[in-house]
Order: structure tokens, then sequence, then C-alpha cells
């Protein structure tokens, strides 16, 4: 009876979860959705989807095609702006998930300040997680996150603004380490790993790009490798920083080897769409193992598997 | 919607298609013209998404109470291939009764339902619920050849006048089922419209209904992630209600059924696509 009531409760940068598993942006709807599909108390918390400045209507369809073991996907962060946001959409979020993290995006510094400006102090916000995969219109570059100068910049100014913790996601090229400096220099509490990587579908059959928007992202379980090697890279650098995994979860195994990379927490996101209790059946795995380990807690799953002792630079032990 | 875990009571060929009868009384019973179930694929598999299929039988009474039917074109891939080949007496992972459903006229009496290829599985559905109100029926179905028109014999029981077209001509009248529109809303006293199919059709139905004036509601077929809301992928530009701005709504839970004139078709790319839709969608 002691091992069914296991606690996997996680305190991620100072954020309480149930469960150390969240839905991931873009994957948990409005906040009526999934009500009567999953049980959402048993849910660590929900990412919104990415919130944008202005309200914004979203790429042309077809906006989705499957890829092996994966998706092709753009909407466009259709989004009713952050305004409508905190009146609406935010309250029917808080009302079905204890713990909401809102995910803010933007094409300008100022874009972030106005949207952290809307969000400070506001009710049912536990975190904000900074979406940094959008094209960036001041340095006119395709994505603002690739940058260490802008990830510095963008993330720095949320974090001094925020009243809550902060978390950067960031793309997990080969360059993450650098980026994730920047962003736990830059006052980020925690780091997500990784955002979607883009990617491209072509419509043979009409010889033209099978998405819309033309370009899209890669979801899905075809990610986990990649994420897998970001978390690890990057925990080796920066021990201390809360990491969350995000990138092709689907089951409590794939949860567990995140955390042995050295994650504190996961995001569902593909998995949530094609079944909306993954989240919860993603915390019992999550508990099977721990009671297979015989441990009390996730967090000492966390970094259990090292990929090398590579010394860090003196610039990365600092951060 | 509800969540089941449904056996398969028998699958059958019918054309080109596969038809799967499942045992789901609490889908059955809630399962409304139009709405459409989300079938899940297996673990094992490359392919991932819930396969969206419009429900073509829901039998709410007699000896097949609590059965949902739906019909699957094997060619459009992986998923609906593996679902083709799928015994009876096996199980499927299912949500539904998914989507809003068509709305059934209160004064006028007078139908024309129009769908092309497996698009007509869903409008027997609503056929049998206009016949069961004391509607007219008309139908105008069709395909790219006489093993693509679903059901014609079942057209023919339901309907009063049927007009069914082939690309080839092996069965009726040969040419495209937007051809055959207007010839059928001139042979009879059509007041109401009802269409499903892809956007090339729908655009076309809804161009001939506003010159026309006639009223009419669509069942569109976008590429969906979920088919319960969370996504945000299977975007349908509609134009707001008071005609000044459009954005996107979401074919799943706002639609598959719209009101044609609302609908910004020239806004969907997709329009002019080729007529075989792709598999993930509805």
């Amino acid at each position: 009876m002691t091992a069914a009531r296991r606690s996997i409760g996680v305190d991620l940068a100072g954020v309480p979860l149930a469960t150390p598993v969240l839905i991931a942006s873009g994957c948990g709807g409005t906040g009526k959705e999934l009500l009567g599909l999953v049980e959402l108390r048993r849910v660590g918390g929900i990412v919104s989807r990415t919130i944008t400045a202005e309200p914004s209507g979203g790429s042309a369809p077809p906006r989705i095609v499957e890829s092996a073991a994966g998706i092709v996907w753009d909407t466009g962060l259709q989004n009713p702006g952050v305004d409508a946001f905190v009146a609406g959409e935010l309250p029917a979020l808080a009302a079905a998930s204890q713990t909401v993290f809102v995910s803010i995006g933007g094409a300008t510094l100022e874009d972030y300040v106005r949207i952290t400006g809307v969000l400070q102090g506001r009710d049912g916000v536990a975190a904000i997680e900074v979406h940094l995969s959008g094209p960036d219109r001041e340095l006119d570059r395709p994505v603002l996150g690739a940058h260490a100068d802008r990830v510095t910049e963008v993330v720095g100014a949320v974090a001094r603004m925020s009243l809550v913790p902060v978390f950067a996601k960031l793309p997990g090229g080969t360059d993450v380490v650098s980026l994730a400096i920047a962003a736990a220099r830059a006052g980020a509490s925690g780091l997500t790993l990784c955002a979607s990587p883009p990617a491209l579908a072509i419509d043979r059959v009409g010889t033209r790009p099978a998405l819309g928007a033309a370009v899209g992202w890669l979801s899905g379980p075809a990610l986990k490798p990649l994420m897998l090697r970001a978390i690890a890279e990057v925990h080796r650098a920066l021990p201390k920083m809360p990491l969350v995994a995000s990138g092709g979860i689907r089951s409590g195994e794939d949860a567990v080897e995140a955390m042995l990379a050295g994650a504190s927490a996961v995001q569902v996101g593909v998995a949530t769409l094609v079944d909306p209790t993954a989240p919860v059946t993603i915390a019992k795995g999550i508990v099977s193992e721990l009671q297979r380990r015989a441990i009390d807690s996730p967090a000492a799953l966390r970094g259990a598997v090292t990929i090398g002792d590579r010394a860090p630079a003196p610039e990365e032990q600092r951060a | 919607m509800t969540r089941v875990r449904a056996e398969i009571l028998s699958t059958r060929r019918l054309g080109s298609y596969q038809s799967l009868t499942l045992v789901a009384p609490e889908i059955a019973e809630r399962a409304r013209p139009g709405q459409f179930v989300a079938v899940a694929m297996p673990d094992d598999r490359a392919f991932l998404l819930r396969r969206h299929l419009t429900i073509h039988q829901s039998s709410r009474r007699g000896g097949w109470a609590g059965t949902l039917e739906f019909v699957v074109d094997p060619a459009a891939g992986p998923g609906t291939a593996w679902l083709s080949d799928v015994r009876a007496h096996g199980f499927l992972d299912v949500i539904g009764p998914l989507g809003t459903p068509f709305s059934y006229p209160k004064r006028l009496t007078n139908c024309l339902l129009i769908g092309e290829g497996r698009s007509v599985a869903g409008l027997y559905f609503l056929a049998q619920e206009l016949v069961a109100r004391g509607k007219r029926v008309d139908m105008v179905i069709g395909g790219s050849t006489l093993d693509a028109v679903f059901k014609p014999i079942e057209a023919k029981r339901l309907s009063q006048l049927v007009t069914v077209v082939t690309g080839d001509g092996t069965l009726g009248e040969t040419g495209t089922v937007i051809d055959a529109v207007a010839p059928a809303l001139d042979r009879a006293p059509i007041e109401v419209v009802y269409a499903a199919g892809n956007v090339a059709l729908l655009s076309a139905v809804a161009e001939i209904c506003r010159a026309r004036t006639l009223p009419a509601q669509v069942a569109v077929e976008e590429r969906m992630g979920c088919g319960y809301g969370l996504c945000g992928t299977c975007a349908v530009p509609v134009a707001s209600k008071d005609g000044a701005t459009w954005g996107h709504a979401r074919a799943c839970v706002d639609g598959p059924v719209f009101n044609p004139a609302r609908v910004v078709w020239d806004r969907w790319p997709a329009a002019g696509a080729p007529a075989v839709m792709p598999e993930v969608g509805r």
C-alpha cells in the first residue's frame, strides 16, 4: 500500500507539480477540451498554447502531416493574443488544471516584454515558458532562439519582469549547451529541451510542400534521441539547472530515460493528442520504475546516466 | 464524447472500401449524422495519429442496437490499410462521437444530399434521419469508377431521385459530381442542400447554393491531429459572424459541419487539390 501511495510530486524550480508530467504547449487545448477525456488533477500541469502579443490567425491549412514516428506541423501559433487569453482562456485552463505554464512567443523583444507585463501577477499563472522558435523581426533572423545573444536579451527581460519562474524552451541542436548557458545567465529558472526542429513534408502528387505554411516543425517519438542528447549535454554543463524534457515521450519508460539523462520533469505532446490519458499513464510508469528501483522520488533518477567526463569549460562552470 | 474499447462485430468489403461495424453503445446512442470517431492505431507502428472516420451508421434501436459503422478506403494510407485488415472480434480504441452534427430543417422538406467517394458514407445516416422526419431526400453521389461509388443501391432505397456519376462511365452518368449538382437542383423543388467531400466539391456546391440562395450545410475534410480540439491543426477559414473579418476555426470541434456561406473558400489552399483525400483527416 505504501508503494501505491508513493508520491511522485516534484518541485520544479519552485513550482510544485503533483506529478513530473506536463502536457506540452499546443497539445492541451484551451481548458475545456480535455474535460471528460482525462482527470487533469492527475496530470502535473498544462503548458498553454503559445500566446503572442497580438491575435494570430495562424497558418493556412493543411497544418499537419504524418511522418515516420512523428508529425510535421505548423499552426502559425494561432492564438487570441495575450489580452483575450487572460480574459477567457487562462481562467478556463486554471479551472481545469492545478498548474498552468503559459507559453509566450514573439518576434521582437518588445513583444515578450508586453506579454510578460500582462501576465505579471495574474492568478492562475504558475510559470512562464518562453517560446523562442519564431522569426526575429528586429535582427531579421529566421529563428530568434537560435542565437545566444537574443536568448540572453529576451529571457533576461522576461525573467526580470516575471513574478513566477521562467523556463526557456530551446532548440536542441549542436549548440544547445551555449544557448542553455545564455538562458541560465539571463535568469531562467529552468529549461525546456527541446523545441521542435524545423522540418519539411512534401506532397509528391501535388509537387509542392504538404503544409500550407510550406515549412513546419517535427514532433513525436522520432525526436526522443535528439531530446535525450540535449538533456544529457545540458545537465552535464549545468547540473543544478532544472530541465524539462520535451520531445518524443510517450511512455513511462521514455520519461524515465529522460530523467536518467538529467530531466526533472517531462512534457508530453503528440502522445496526448493520440491518447489523452497518456500523461497519467506515463506518471504511473514512473511510479513503477521507482518501485522497481526501491527509491522514493523521481529526483533520485536524475542524471544517473552520464555521457562521459568531459571537463566543463571554465565559463560553463560559472553559469 | 466517450472513449471505449470497442469489439469489431464485423468487417466487410464494399467495392473499393472496407466497412467496419463495432459494438460501441456508449457512442452509438449519442451519435448524430455528420459526426465522426477517432480510432487509435496500434502502438508498434511508425504511424501514430488516430484516424478520423465519419460515422456511417449508428443504431440505437432494433437488433443492431449499440453498433456503430464506419468506412475506410484501404488505399488512402497505412492506417486505413491496417484498419481494412483487422479481424472481427478484435478490439479498437475509439473516441466519439466527435464534432458538430448536421442539423435538420424544421420547415423545409425537400433535401438534396451530395457526396463523392468515401465521403458518401456519412450521408446515408443523414438521409435516414431526414426520411424519419418526413423529409424528401434526393441524392447525387459518385466516384472515379463503379467500385468507388459507395452503396448506390442504398441511395436508391433512401431517396426519391438519385443521380450516380462515375469518372469513367462504368456506373450511371459519365462526369463529375459537381457537374451533376445543377441538373439535380433543376429537376426537383430542392429547398436544402447537404454535402460531404473535399474542398473542390464543397466550394463548388457552396457557389451553386449561393447563386440560388439555397441554405446548405457541408461536412468538411481536413487533416486532424487529435480530433477533439487540443492541437488546432485542422484549420478551416471562416468569416466572422458580421462578415467583417475571418479566422481559422477547428474542423474537429467547430465543425466538421459548417454553413458553406461562412467558409472563406478562396483562403483554403486545398481548393483544386486532387480528389483523393489524404488519410489523416476525416
